[in-house]
């Protein structure tokens, strides 16, 4: 597996990063984030090897970066979904040590490394934040219908995938994209932020699915997610 | 076996970002488990939380951190081995819904309901929702209930069809306010299907719980 493949970069991004090894240093890269900076470290790519490193040989330098660059973000996402510094801190040290006992089963053919990563720490906050549990299924469960793709072609779709998904959301109208933010980080339900924004719920729901529409049309190509 | 009513982008979104409440999640993640197609759609919808994740907020200060994270990482026991066995089988009630009913189809506790229909509540830790499993004798209608909001049906064995279509193993009904049927189970076999509704509302007084028809609440 050395075809080196970027996802979620845009092609001047790609260029731009010609000649980086992944063992480049970003101490002194750790600025504000913004979706257009060059940042040299958010190719999804190089995460997904560097997580892969981390499943396959405990390779704790691999650790090391990919825990400089998903640690502040996750942080920021505990903080802004309900937890004080301090809560934030410990739930960020919670998902990235799950990160490392868990890296075996990431399974690249199911997505970015940084879904993969949100979808702990989306776990850890529930838990932590609210009275509830999270039902998922389980691919080990005897009842469970498995997927009807053979792995290597799902994960070749799903690199596409990525990179189809990274433009779309950037090309979203800032109205959609908003909302999407306001319900995967401010965990408040569709009744809720209709409130807020004091907008009918239908609204909402209609502006939600549109920009899920425009999502799922983008990466219409790489599979069938209709 | 072919599903043929999914998940709606509303619930798979909600979902996805975690802030669904646990009842609807039951079903959600119950459907999940019977449909690789909308697996997919999930991957799509968590690729988002992915990708908003990559444009948050850095904070500059994670030297402490790291050397916290590294240190416990040193000192971590190694993994208890996973827990295996489970006592599912192909075509039996899938995961998640089965621990939650703490059995699979030849041993559930039902409890009857009237008409020959027969339920199992669940217990969840959310306030906002009704969740029940059903069991509908084959060929009858399902027992009258009034829902002034959403409800979930999925199909785990046997089939109904209503004004709408006909639901088998998989297909969930997405119904609000709106929709007035009365499903009727097919003839050859019981169905057994979840139901989540959202909880009425309660209210203490019996002056209230006497005038809430004409309230219409």
């Amino acid at each position: 597996m050395n075809t080196v493949v970027s996802i979620g970069v845009p092609a001047w991004q790609k260029r731009f990063k010609t000649g980086h090894s992944r063992s480049v240093q970003w101490h002194g890269d750790l600025g504000t984030a913004d979706m257009n900076r060059p940042t040299g470290v958010d190719d999804g790519s190089d995460m997904r090897e560097l997580l892969r490193a981390v499943g396959a040989r405990r390779d704790i330098e691999a650790y090391e970066q990919l825990f400089r660059h998903f640690a502040p973000r996750v942080k920021a996402y505990m903080a802004r979904t309900g937890g004080n510094g301090q809560q934030a801190e410990e739930l960020m040290q919670e998902t990235m040590i799950a990160v490392w006992n868990k890296a075996e089963r990431y399974d690249p053919a199911k997505g970015a490394a940084s879904t993969w990563i949100f979808a702990i720490a989306r776990n850890l906050r529930i838990d932590a934040f609210r009275r509830e549990r999270r039902p998922e299924f389980d691919p080990d469960d005897p009842a469970f219908v498995p997927d009807d793709v053979a792995a290597a072609d799902a994960e070749l779709d799903m690199r596409e995938a990525s990179e189809q998904l990274h433009h779309a959301i950037a090309a979203l109208p800032a109205e959609q994209a908003s909302l999407l933010k306001l319900s995967f980080f401010e965990d408040q339900s569709h009744s809720a932020i209709a409130q807020r924004l004091n907008l009918p719920l239908g609204t909402v729901k209609s502006r939600m699915r549109l920009a899920f529409d425009k999502l799922r049309a983008a990466l219409a190509r790489s599979g069938d997610v209709s | 076996m072919t599903i043929s009513h999914h998940i709606s982008d509303d619930l798979l979104l909600s979902y996805a970002a975690g802030s669904l409440a646990e009842g609807w999640s039951i079903a959600v993640a119950t459907h999940l488990a019977l449909c690789p197609g909308c697996r997919r759609r999930l991957m799509v919808a968590e690729g988002v939380g992915g990708e908003l994740l990559e444009t948050m907020d850095e904070d500059a200060s994670i030297e402490q951190s790291w050397a916290s994270v590294r240190g416990r990482l040193q000192q971590q026991e190694p993994g208890a081995p996973a827990v295996a066995g489970t006592s599912g089988r192909s075509g039996g009630l899938p995961e998640p819904l089965r621990s939650y009913v703490g059995g699979d189809f030849d041993n559930l506790k039902w409890r009857p309901l009237g008409r020959g229909a027969y339920q199992i509540p669940i217990k969840t830790g959310d306030r906002e929702t009704m969740v029940r499993l059903l069991r509908i004798p084959a060929g009858k209608p399902v027992p009258e209930h009034s829902h002034g909001g959403r409800e979930l049906t999925l199909v785990l064995a046997g089939s109904f069809h209503d004004g709408t279509g006909l639901f088998a193993r998989g297909d969930l009904e997405d119904a609000d306010a709106s929709l007035t049927h009365q499903p009727v189970a097919t003839p050859e076999a019981d169905c057994i299907c979840l139901a989540v509704t959202d909880a009425p509302l309660k209210f203490r007084s019996w002056i209230v719980r006497a005038i809430q028809p004409l309230l219409g609440i």
